[in-house]
């Protein structure tokens, strides 16, 4: 693959309810290549979610063009060119574990001997292969979050897009499952596109971070994060890291974001 | 907790157990104590008397009523079935009819026994059928169309970027999701079904029926003999919800309701 993994020209987004429209994204211009970690940071309101849902074809874009992987979004969603990642786990909950990873595997009808193959494999990517025969509910909100994280890449798409996958996680497992992903990121080598509101969060995963601002949505600065890989738990120690944390913060003050 | 080792089963079903031997001890004493008279209300021990010595009669009855019941449900059920698929999947449908079918829910269905007693003949089961599948219909189309379309969003959208085909999503989503809702709709139409069967034969039925025997018993006064039928009632309800219980446990033992720690 030469061109970029993603591609986004001139793309807005207006939501229209009830004789009142909404203008969420304005004039994006974005290209990721691929292998690059992105995130898209900003305040409640700027659309980054809403970018991330045009990315995936979950949305449609008011205007401006889409490419992913070389192809419409569409394409790329049919051809499962990407795995998502959302908030909640969104995991089915009649499913143990290892049914929810294969769910995937059964959409695009991979036969049963590699599906069971497969959704281990992912399994013991994400350290979860002792509770393949647990229910979603038997465990915790990040184990749930590595379930979905493993379901994202059993199909080995390029490109992985995260919705604040770690958002509704208390601080101490969300350190720790941004070391998980990191080293997942290392073995996988996938092109991810991460949405988040918390700034150490973007500087400590990503290869770039777009800083976005509201209404409407735009796009503000984008920070280099060129910080040595791996990624480590001495990273967040280093001097070099604070001053991303700053330079990021200091975009988003910019644009009226903090 | 402290409390001794009993068995998790029978320290759940000791409370109840006790309350019910209790209350059966207070209506005995009570009946005899204040000299109530039988046509009033018999003490448990004649009902008990009654029912041992009318048992083929009354369990008799109580069969060709619970077919009557069974009939109308399952006729009921799959109809409400269908009609929540349909609802389910044509919005159009859902609009005109899931208004009315809710307006129609709380309306005293058993009203119409009378009317299919024309209809149908007084002693053709089928009369009675034709009550109970009514009865039954609605809150079988409604819970299930709930089922069926408040699903989990964040699914949904999931469902959405692995491209999976409608027909997919219902089978591996929607189905499974309106399960739990299909089981306690018919938790709510067994019950339904004896009301509705027995009710309508007071109306008028087949001498070999429940609901006539009850009937014609309480009118000559025979209250023990009414309360037996009364019991055998009691007994198949239990009885029906004990299945769908079952059905619940077999069938959900993900959902919220049954888990254990």
């Amino acid at each position: 693959m030469s061109g970029p993994m993603v591609s986004l020209r001139g793309v807005g987004k207006t939501f229209s309810a009830g004789g009142a429209s909404t203008e969420a994204l304005t004039g994006i211009d974005l290209e990721v290549q691929a292998g690059e970690f992105v995130s898209l940071l900003g305040p409640s309101g700027c659309g980054k979610s809403t970018l991330l849902r045009i990315i995936g074809d979950l949305l449609a874009p008011t205007t401006g063009t889409v490419k992913v992987n070389g192809k419409s979004p569409a394409q790329a969603r049919n051809h499962r060119d990407y795995g998502m990642v959302f908030q909640q786990a969104t995991l089915l909950d009649w499913r143990k574990v290892l049914g929810n990873v294969e769910l995937p595997l059964e959409i695009t009808e991979v036969p049963a001997a590699e599906k069971d193959r497969r959704a281990r494999a992912m399994l013991d990517l994400v350290e979860l292969a002792e509770f393949s025969d647990h229910y979603p509910w038997q465990l915790s909100g990040g184990m749930q979050q590595r379930v979905a994280i493993a379901r994202a890449l059993v199909l080995e798409p390029q490109l992985l897009l995260m919705d604040e996958p770690f958002g509704a996680l208390d601080e101490m497992t969300r350190e720790r499952m941004q070391m998980e992903l990191m080293r997942i990121w290392e073995q996988t080598r996938k092109t991810v596109v991460f949405v988040t509101h918390s700034i150490p969060e973007a500087v400590f995963l990503s290869t770039r971070v777009v800083v976005m601002s509201p209404r409407p949505g735009s796009i503000a600065g984008i920070v280099e994060i060129d910080l040595p890989q791996p990624r480590q738990f001495e990273t967040r120690e280093l001097p070099a890291f604070f001053a991303k944390l700053v330079e990021v913060r200091e975009t988003l003050r910019r644009v009226g974001g903090e | 907790m402290t409390v001794a080792p009993l068995p998790r089963k029978l320290t759940g079903w000791l409370p109840p157990l006790l309350v019910f031997l209790a209350v059966l001890a207070l209506w005995e004493f009570w009946v005899k104590a204040a000299g109530i008279k039988g046509f009033l209300l018999p003490p448990p021990s004649d009902i008990v008397a009654t029912l041992s010595d009318q048992w083929t009669v009354v369990w008799a009855a109580g069969f060709f009523t619970l077919r009557e019941a069974l009939g109308g449900l399952i006729g009921g059920s799959l109809l409400g079935i269908l009609g929540a698929f349909a609802t389910a999947r044509w919005s159009l449908v859902r609009e005109g009819v899931l208004p009315f079918s809710i307006a129609a829910s709380s309306a005293p269905i058993v009203a119409l026994a009378p009317i299919t007693n024309q209809w149908f003949g007084i002693t053709n089961p089928v009369s009675k059928m034709t009550v109970v599948a009514v009865m039954v219909f609605f809150p079988v189309m409604i819970n299930l169309v709930r089922g069926l379309t408040d699903v989990d969003a964040g699914q949904l959208e999931l469902m959405r970027s692995v491209a999976a085909r409608d027909a997919t999503t219902m089978l591996k989503v929607r189905l499974p999701n309106a399960l739990p809702y299909l089981l306690s709709a018919l938790k709510v139409a067994v019950v339904l079904s004896l009301i509705g069967a027995i009710v309508a034969e007071y109306f008028g039925g087949s001498r070999a029926a429940l609901g006539v025997y009850i009937s014609q018993q309480a009118g000559l006064t025979r209250m023990a003999e009414a309360w037996a039928g009364i019991v055998v009632a009691t007994l198949m309800g239990a009885g029906l919800q004990l299945l769908i219980i079952g059905a619940e446990r077999l069938l959900i033992p993900w959902h919220p309701s049954r888990r254990r720690n």
